[in-house]
């Protein structure tokens, strides 16, 4: 960036307007991991619930959803490493404090129990062994959804810290969603109907949720509206949106409930897009790290104003 | 020993007296000595050559391949209001990696290649650094980041290698006016009370601490600062906060937003039903 | 001083948290004005009139050190009453000879007597002088009431007594109550109970009056009595490491080892003859035989002998001027053939680059010795001129020979500082590849040479035969060893003891000694330079760190840190005091007097050297002991100081019709014409200020710092630094490009837009001034044009430098023109402005 910005005159100066806080230096697979970790554990709750609502049909295909997801999920995630050769150094400690370290040693488990509980049938593994993993994956699916959210939470991006309480809920909402989503794709529409009812129901959290983020944000609630972060988080509404009507009132089609469930989906992965993008933004503009944190400390807004360099 | 010393927290039983940096900048004269010997010393890479029209100052901030950054701000005050209205005024500050007492970048990191130095520092394993870069925006100063053509992520390791022989780190050794002074914390603490303490009687209204205190976001800075201005004058944040004093309740919120989940599968099915 | 002197800036800030008040007066806005206290902009080339006002003012409200300024200084000496002064000749010394553009001294004598120059130009006396300098006359007449309307003290106050705050505020542009500020920080921090220091660096020397501005300090820090006391003196920042060591031990034309004088071809004397001419009888310099005699046996050993006089014939001798400015010329000419290029690069870091360029594509050979491939050495492929066209790299004769050399850290030495502080380094790392020491260079090319002279009959080949040349050498390079060096610099006795002091030198020839003012730096044998006791081990005056010049005394003439009766002025500045019990002088430094010699010592008629001053003369150095307000002799261009305006300038002198300095030495000539100044026509063509600095990031030409990745990203592009005010007057941008045109060449610069670049009220005008560091060239990681590029040769008259820190020049935004066309708008330039020959040569306004 060669050409200087010009000082803000008003409240709150920083530095040339440098950023204070590093961007996250994360790439298109991260989003696009936590969309395709969202979905797979989504997907384990509707495969577990398929198959206690006696709709193996639905569960199977939820499954295999799930352990395709997951395996191209863990995929993205090395992929994003700055060191792929060293993704194994994830399991080299076990580390509470960090979501990521959790978020790991969650998928060590989550994976292969995804991919059992899918597989094992046709692997001729004990039915005992498969239903246990069943179990498993449904119970770390939920967490596998949602820890992404304390993941990214757990920065100093004004746009993902300040919207800790709510980004999980929109990841599960979004999760479901997309899980909801990709059995309309998948299934047909006689099998299909509870992935109907967690499609529109996951929806409708991931939007109330995203709300309510942003008024909690204040300011800092802004990017989600600006720049590409507004246009990707508009689109997600928008797919999302209309994922959800096509699917309301044609989801009990063939053709409509693949097209709402495609829009589904394709809402939920342009979410997290939104929400990586909102994130960057808030890190690169100063004012989202100063003005709230400005707020905490004493009001007193004397001294000397900053010299605009001239341009 | 400071109560509050991280090495202790870190499971060393019983570590050196823990160190860090006073940055006093009211005696920075910008000379960049510090980014210089930091480079040698630890063999940074040098950065690009851009003129970026920021006062004198042509490597913009802390990154992975500066470790040590002055700042130049040219201020003019605003006329009328105090002694000195309208008199150019120059600051310069030598940022660096704060060493937090509660590190955020140490936090997060899933390898464990950020650690706690039994001199309660924060450094980073080049060696088992995977470049997940979550240490990167965790960072509530800005100061850690990933070199590109590498992967992995770097920052000051106040020099750790040379306190192991006993050696002040490079940059506060490099100083000429010691406006980095390195030492004990608690020592350093007191040195920087008596300092603003000293300004404050010469009228120096400005004078402040940044960093010092162990009640603020990252538990006190094992590198703290002496301002003449706000710290977001000079880039930094004024209230920085580690994430991870939240996490149990972003757990928390994560858990819930789980179970909203599974209920509502249990609903779709349920409404399945009907 | 914190841009330019980082490190030394430390006892700076060390001072301030002790309570000193920092004053930094300089055109540009500074890292060292960041710090200081107050901060004073003035316009470039005004430091004259600005010190002038304070010497005016000091007197007028009478707050002189009066005890002080009668017992120590000259202020009392009546002046002959043939003198004139600037006030009374509109801008001119009693003695100015127009045709010749230079002053006879002998009016500004005193009054019955001739003082003969410690230093500076002593070659007019040789002959005239020695006649009367040792011929014994008595002292010159003094009025300690400070009252004869001829005394020094009454000259002075006439002489500055237009130097009104009015009056610097239109010429500086410095306003009146900031003047007075300083005027009253410095008066009230000086006195018995306190002493104020200056430190200055090139700001004041590269200018017309540059020896001048140096000597107003002086006058000034005389009359507070801030000299030859703690915490007081005027400090020279030196350009690089060791410049105090290269004129101690010179690389200058005109001086031998000491500040001994160089021999003139004009003077066919003989030794004494000699010594008589260039010394005076009385003061330090009445011993200067011994001095001189132990160089010859320094140098020649056994062959040197009373029966030929010690050789003193072999002594080379100079013609005439030759600094680098007339070296130049003389190659443009044809008179100079070869050239010897040490860790100097000219082609960046001198005025006039285009001439210094051109000047070595006329050599027949050149030699550069460097760190890094400079572009003293690579002009002749692809400078400035082979661009525009005006050289072609076919047409080159001269013969470049580039040959590496070795950083300090690769080689054993010495640096010497400006508090003449000699400092040992060892040899930390072998030098890289087939760099080697300058002192392995001249030692293995004097060996060389020797080798081939061998046995010849040839008497011009004696003086080189003849040379003590047997330093051992060391290692796999035949590395000279650099302490044996230092042991013959420091000297020995006839049996080979090492000397202690240059008291124990002789003039028979018993002693050697190849620089008599650092002997003792080798006492005992040992090394004193390497001595590197720490400050808190011992008192605070730290004798035991390093060695200083001369006789490890800290603190020069401290005889006048006490009264005349021999007590410290205040115990809080007590630093040498008369012990009556002991019958000596004692306290924290070695005395730089007789230590024997009683406050109420009166010298006996015939008395010679020390032993003819009294026991009141700390100025041991001059022949009457005292500091002189007045110079009678030793200057070319006047006794007292006086303010004309620079070269060029966009201002006509408010005090006197005489605009520059009557003596400066001016060249014009083709590649070197000079813009109309003040109210002349065309001077409105270059309406800025140019002052010409560096950074800290760099070192002066950018040899040792371009190539330097970890310097370069600092300061990665040659810039321009103008005020907003600048800027919008002539649309530059920030970060844009702009060309800064002289009627030398025209440079390109990135522009920075900063407050830091005063604009000033100058003599009812507003006046603009644009910054340029100089490091660049275009060589090396980063590069740009040079900034010397566009400056012009024109000297001060004493000791030659050029006057690179003013200047004036049009800017105007984007780049320059590339090739020809870069030759045409300066062409076009100079028809503007209506510039020929003439231009800028007189000495009257216009």
């Amino acid at each position: 960036m060669k050409e200087p910005r010009l000082v803000p005159e008003v409240e709150p100066t920083s530095y040339y307007g440098r950023p204070v806080i590093k961007a996250p230096v994360w790439k298109w697979a991260v989003p696009a991991y936590m969309f395709a970790g969202g979905m797979a554990g989504a997907s384990s709750v509707l495969a577990t619930g398929a198959r206690l609502a006696a709709n193996p049909a639905l569960a199977r295909r939820a499954r295999w959803t799930a352990s395709v997801a997951i395996a191209a999920g863990a995929a993205l995630l090395v992929e994003d490493l700055g060191r792929p050769e060293r993704f194994r150094n994830m399991l080299r400690v076990a580390k509470p404090t960090s979501p990521m370290s959790m978020g790991s040693w969650l998928l060590t488990v989550y994976g292969p129990a995804a991919a059992l509980a899918a597989a094992g049938d046709l692997l001729g593994l004990p039915r005992a062994l498969t239903r246990l993993a069943d179990w498993l994956a449904a119970a770390a699916g939920p967490v596998v959804a949602t820890y992404t959210a304390v993941l990214v939470s757990d920065t100093a991006v004004p746009a993902w810290y300040g919207a800790r309480r709510e980004l999980p809920f929109v990841f599960a909402g979004a999760a479901a969603t997309a899980a909801g989503g990709a059995a309309l794709v998948t299934t047909t529409p006689m099998h299909v109907r509870p992935a109907r009812a967690f499609a529109l129901l996951g929806a409708a959290t991931e939007l109330g949720a995203s709300q309510l983020a942003r008024r909690r944000l204040g300011e800092v609630g802004e990017v989600y509206r600006q720049g590409r972060a507004g246009a990707l988080d508009r689109l997600a509404t928008l797919l999302t949106g209309v994922g959800g009507v096509v699917t309301w009132l044609w989801g009990r089609r063939r053709i409509g409930a693949a097209v709402g469930g495609a829009s589904l989906v394709a809402g939920s992965l342009a979410k997290r897009f939104a929400v990586l993008e909102a994130g960057i933004q808030s890190a690169n503009d100063p004012k989202y790290t100063i003005g709230p944190q400005r707020r905490t400390v004493e009001p007193g807004r004397t001294g000397a104003v900053a010299d605009a360099p001239p341009r | 020993m400071s109560a509050a010393d991280p090495a202790l927290g870190a499971g060393y039983e019983d570590p050196p007296t823990r160190v860090g940096f006073f940055t006093d900048t009211s005696v920075c004269i910008g000379c960049k000595a510090c980014e210089v010997a930091c480079k040698e010393w630890n063999g940074v890479p040098a950065g690009d050559l851009d003129l970026l029209g920021t006062s004198y100052d042509n490597t913009g901030g802390l990154g992975a391949d500066t470790w040590r950054h002055v700042a130049f701000i040219e201020q003019r005050r605003p006329p009328g209001t105090e002694a000195g209205s309208g008199e150019l005024r120059w600051l310069m500050s030598s940022d660096v990696c704060k060493h937090c007492t509660r590190a955020a970048c140490l936090d997060v990191c899933p390898t464990g290649a950020l650690f706690r130095t039994e001199f309660g520092t924060v450094v980073v394993q080049e060696d088992v650094c995977n470049g997940c870069g979550y240490c990167i925006p965790a960072c509530p100063y800005g100061v850690i980041d990933q070199r590109r053509d590498d992967g992995r992520a770097w920052k000051c390791t106040l020099c750790y290698d040379r306190l192991r022989d006993h050696t002040e780190p490079a940059c506060a050794m490099a100083c000429p006016t010691d406006s980095i002074q390195f030492g004990p914390l608690d020592e350093l603490r007191q040195r920087a009370g008596r300092r603003l303490e000293h300004l404050h009687d010469l009228g120096v209204e400005d004078a402040r601490l940044y960093g010092h205190d162990e009640a603020d976001g990252v538990g006190g800075a094992g590198a703290f600062f002496l301002l003449l201005d706000r710290p977001e004058v000079y880039g930094l944040p004024p209230d920085p906060v580690v994430g991870t004093g939240e996490l149990p309740r972003m757990w928390a919120a994560a858990g819930a937003a789980a179970l909203t989940l599974v209920a509502s599968a249990v609903a779709a099915f349920a409404g399945g039903r009907r | 001083m914190a841009e330019c002197h980082p490190v030394g800036f430390q006892w700076v800030m060390e001072a301030k948290a002790r309570g000193a008040t920092v004053v930094h007066v300089d055109p540009r806005y500074t890292r060292t004005s960041a710090l200081a206290d107050v901060y004073v902009p003035l316009r470039p080339g005004t430091d004259i009139a600005f010190l002038g006002g304070l010497i005016n003012h000091v007197l007028n409200e009478g707050k002189e050190f009066r005890e002080y300024v009668v017992a120590y200084t000259n202020a009392a000496t009546i002046v002959a009453d043939d003198f004139r002064d600037t006030e009374d000749l509109d801008g001119i010394f009693s003695g100015f000879d127009p045709e010749r553009r230079s002053y006879d001294p002998s009016s500004w004598q005193y009054e019955g007597t001739v003082a003969m120059p410690a230093a500076g130009h002593r070659e007019w006396w040789n002959g005239a002088g020695s006649e009367t300098a040792s011929s014994g006359r008595r002292p010159p007449a003094r009025d300690e009431t400070l009252t004869h309307p001829r005394c020094v003290f009454q000259l002075l106050r006439r002489h500055y007594s237009r130097y009104t705050p009015e009056l610097v505020e239109r010429i500086c542009g410095v306003p009146r109550q900031q003047f007075l500020q300083v005027a009253q920080l410095l008066i009230d921090n000086s006195g018995p109970e306190r002493t104020s220091a200056f430190a200055y660096a090139m700001g004041w020397t590269q200018h017309t009056v540059g020896v001048q501005s140096i000597r107003a300090a002086s006058v000034l820090q005389l009359l507070l009595g801030n000299v030859g006391r703690p915490g007081g003196g005027i400090l020279a920042l030196r350009g690089h490491a060791s410049i105090q060591g290269s004129t101690d031990i010179p690389t200058l034309y005109d001086l031998l080892p000491g500040y001994l004088p160089m021999r003139r071809a004009h003077d066919h004397q003989g030794l004494d003859d000699f010594v008589a001419g260039a010394s005076s009888r009385t003061g330090q310099w009445g011993h200067m035989r011994a001095y001189l005699v132990s160089l010859l046996k320094a140098w020649w050993g056994e062959s040197a002998t009373p029966e030929n006089e010690f050789c003193f014939d072999y002594l080379p001798r100079v013609t005439g001027d030759h600094g680098t400015y007339q070296t130049v010329q003389g190659q443009l000419d044809g008179s100079v053939k070869g050239y010897f290029l040490a860790g100097e690069n000219p082609a960046v870091g001198s005025a006039n680059g285009k001439m210094q360029r051109l000047g070595m594509s006329n050599l027949d050979w050149l030699v550069v010795r460097d760190l890094a491939m400079i572009e003293s050495a690579t002009w002749w492929l692809d400078g400035p001129e082979i661009e525009t066209g005006e050289l072609r790299t076919e047409d080159i004769g001269t013969e470049v020979f580039f040959l590496p050399a070795a950083a300090h850290t690769e080689k054993d030495g010495s640096f010497t500082n400006t508090q003449r502080l000699l400092q040992w380094h060892h040899q930390a790392v072998d030098p890289p590849d087939d760099a080697r020491s300058d002192l392995w260079f001249y030692y293995h090319l004097g060996r060389i040479i020797r080798e081939k002279l061998a046995g010849s009959d040839d008497e011009v080949d004696r003086p080189v035969l003849d040379l003590v040349w047997d330093y051992p050498t060391v290692g796999d390079l035949d590395e000279p060893s650099a302490e044996a060096v230092l042991s013959e610099i420091n000297g020995w006795d006839a049996s080979g003891r090492p000397l202690s002091s240059f008291t124990q030198l002789a003039d028979d020839g018993s002693t050697a000694c190849g620089c008599w003012i650092y002997c003792g730096c080798y006492a005992d044998g040992v090394n004193q330079t390497a001595r590197r006791k720490p400050g808190a081990e011992q008192s605070w005056v730290a004798p035991e760190w390093g060695w200083a010049w001369p006789a490890n005394r800290r603190l020069l003439y401290n005889r006048a840190s006490a009264d005349p009766a021999g007590r410290p002025w205040s115990q809080r500045k007590a630093y040498l005091w008369w012990d009556e019990d002991r019958r000596a002088w004692t306290g924290h430094d070695v005395p730089d007097c007789t230590t024997t010699k009683p406050p109420g010592y009166q010298p006996t008629e015939g008395a010679s050297g020390v032993d003819a001053l009294s026991g009141t003369d700390p100025f041991i150095m001059q022949a009457d002991g005292k500091g002189w307000l007045f110079a009678p002799a030793g200057l070319t261009d006047g006794p007292f100081p006086t303010h004309y305006e620079p070269q060029e300038s966009p201002v006509d002198n408010l005090l006197h019709t005489q605009q520059r300095n009557p003596v400066r030495r001016v060249f014009s000539r083709r590649h070197n014409r000079y813009h109309p100044s003040g109210g002349a026509s065309g001077a409105e063509v270059f309406p800025y200020v140019v002052s010409t600095y560096r950074l800290t990031e760099h070192h002066t030409a950018g040899g040792m710092s371009r190539g330097l990745p970890y310097l370069s990203e600092l300061q990665p592009e040659m810039f321009c630094e103008v005020s907003p005010e600048l800027a919008a007057e002539r649309g530059l941008e920030h970060l844009g490009w702009a060309t800064i045109i002289s009627a030398r060449t025209a440079i390109e610069a990135r522009v920075v837009v900063t407050s830091r670049m005063a604009s000033l009220d100058v003599a009812g005008r507003r006046l603009h001034q644009v910054g340029l560091p100089y490091h660049w060239g275009h060589n090396g990681l980063t590069t740009g044009d040079s900034a010397n590029d566009i400056l012009s040769f024109v000297l001060d008259p004493n000791i030659l430098i050029q006057e690179s820190k003013v200047a004036t020049c049009d800017i105007r935004p984007g780049r320059r023109p590339r090739g020809a066309a870069l030759v045409e708008l300066v062409e076009s330039y100079q028809r503007r402005a209506g510039i020929g020959p003439e231009t800028g040569v007189s000495n009257e306004r216009g």
